[in-house]
């Protein structure tokens, strides 16, 4: 490398011999910069176009296209499987309205059987009530129609009594009792 | 004798050249400092900044990396 | 770095590592077989076990590899997809390419011995300037004349537009410049650093201070080499991720 610089200097910078000397000198001692060492451009240059051609061709025709069709595929995968787990749920949504729309349905009916039993029980109370309520009706009739005879009869027992008695009482009175008048005055004191 | 003031004065040059590297490092810490700042503040949006941090230290470490050069330069690349 | 240390005959040579040797001969010409071929090849190799005989069996439910490759896949998907628009997913595969290229030269690169690929100016260079002169030629493709209009900055007032037409045309034709030498300065900056920690390692051979400095040493190297696991992986996005922004540039001009 020393020596290419060397050479270098003393194309463009003959006239200045001790310098380049000194370069050369210098240079000695220290190995130089590599990197500027403009011999090797070329071969660099060459293996690096043929290493980034080799490079792209592998990538851009091998391996990119796979691994895009992976992640891709890995992406339709997903959203495959999201897809599904959502139509599962759809499904189960469903199955759960339905379960409740039938736990609606069958206490609506529960309901609505209640409603007609209470109904039904009703009138057959209504019915009996109406019947014991007649019943009774009767019987409270009969009652006082028996109580209105014995008072009757009992009116008629005192009307009697009080005939003989005032008979009794005008005989020891001493008079004649006369039948008629005595019945009708005591029918006269008996109404006030 | 002039060969030799003259690989004084290159790494004379040299040194003077690496002085620049440290304006560098001034200029990458007050990209970094300034944008953890902005990221504590607002953390949320600290994720979508780093590329602007990257390129923002990119172009000033890009003349540190020139002094760097030119340093090279004065010391191994003697009569270029 | 100083030659030959307190002449105690520590040896600093950081940018060894680098070289680009043929494998087999003295001879270098363009399809000489060299450690860069060998490096690539192995990436290559890589790269075709775990994107196609990884994902070979095509499983739903990945394994490990096939895993890996998913979530690169994913990763890079993403970000295209975020930062370039729906319409730059075309350009996909090409974004991919070199993602997985640069992440797998920055790991192997890291394997004690390696080259890494990636720390060269030539490589970097010329997967910048491929990005560069096609995002040029996709934004005037599908944009024709409007493309100019990204350095015509239409919200600013019209006696800036000038000026900062040519600020926007110089930073537009700096790009593949910085996007190459982020990565390389960042992979050669790491790798050298810990070249130069490793260098101190053996002075405990050499002196009695050694006792202390190659533990130190040893212990910088551990450090160092955990941050370039990150810086590994980090480069890569950012070199892709800037690939997408400049898309986006193409694609949607009209910032």
């Amino acid at each position: 490398m020393s020596n290419t610089t060397t050479a270098l200097s003393t194309a463009t910078d003959a006239a200045q011999g001790q310098v380049t000397e000194a370069a050369g000198h210098a240079a000695a001692g220290t190995p130089g910069m590599p990197q500027l060492d403009f011999a090797t451009f070329p071969n660099q240059i060459f293996w690096l176009v043929v290493a980034l051609v080799v490079i792209y061709v592998i990538l851009s025709r091998v391996a990119l296209p796979r691994i895009g069709g992976i992640l891709a595929d890995r992406q339709g995968r997903i959203t495959g499987d999201l897809e599904m787990a959502e139509k599962l749920k759809a499904k189960a949504a469903e199955a759960e309205a339905a379960y409740n729309q039938a736990l609606v349905d069958a206490r609506a009916e529960a309901a609505k059987i209640v409603a007609a039993t209470r109904a039904d029980i009703q009138a057959d109370l209504d019915k009996a009530v109406a019947k014991a309520d007649a019943e009774i009706g009767a019987r409270a009739a009969e009652s006082a129609r028996r109580i209105e005879e014995i008072r009757a009869g009992a009116v008629t027992a005192v009307a009697e009594v009080a005939r003989d008695t005032a008979k009794a009482i005008v005989a020891a009175l001493g008079g004649t009792a006369d039948e008629k008048a005595v019945a009708a005055a005591v029918a006269d004191r008996m109404k006030g | 004798m002039q060969g030799d003031i003259a690989a004084m004065g290159a790494y004379i040059g040299a040194g003077l050249a690496c002085m620049g590297m440290g304006g560098s490092a001034i200029g990458v810490g007050n990209v970094a400092g300034n944008f953890l700042a902005g990221a504590l503040r607002n953390p949320s949006a600290a994720g979508g900044q780093t590329a602007t941090l990257f390129i923002g230290i990119a172009f000033a470490e890009a003349l540190g990396i020139f002094s760097f050069l030119v340093a090279l330069l004065l010391m191994f690349a003697k009569g270029f | 770095m100083a030659g030959e240390a307190e002449g105690q005959g520590l040896s600093f040579h950081p940018m060894d590592q680098f070289a680009v040797k043929p494998l087999f001969g003295d001879a270098l010409n363009l399809t000489t077989v060299t450690n860069v071929t060998l490096w690539m090849a192995i990436a290559v190799l890589c790269i075709f076990v775990l994107f196609v005989l990884g994902t070979a069996r095509r499983a739903v439910v990945p394994g490990r590899m096939q895993s890996v490759a998913e979530l690169a896949y994913g990763f890079v998907h993403k970000m295209v997809e975020e930062v370039s628009g729906h319409d730059g997913l075309r350009y996909f595969p090409y974004i991919f390419t070199l993602f997985c290229f640069i992440v797998f030269s920055n790991f192997l690169g890291l394997i004690p011995g390696a080259l890494t690929l990636t720390s060269h100016i030539a490589v970097t260079g010329v997967m910048a300037v491929l990005v560069f002169l096609s995002v040029t030629i996709i934004g005037f493709v599908k944009n024709g004349t409007q493309f100019l209009g990204l350095f015509w900055v239409s919200s600013a007032p019209l006696a800036l537009r000038p000026i900062l037409a040519v600020i926007e045309l110089i930073s537009y034709f700096v790009r593949p410049v910085s996007h190459s030498v982020r990565l390389a300065g960042n992979m050669m900056a790491g790798h050298a650093v810990i070249k130069v920690f490793a260098a101190f390692a053996p002075l405990i051979l050499m002196s009695g201070i050694g006792i202390a400095v190659t533990p130190l040493s040893i212990l910088a190297i551990t450090a160092m080499y955990a941050l370039e696991l990150l810086v590994a992986f980090i480069q890569a996005y950012v070199f892709t991720i800037l690939t997408c922004v400049y898309l986006k540039d193409a694609l949607h001009p009209g910032h």
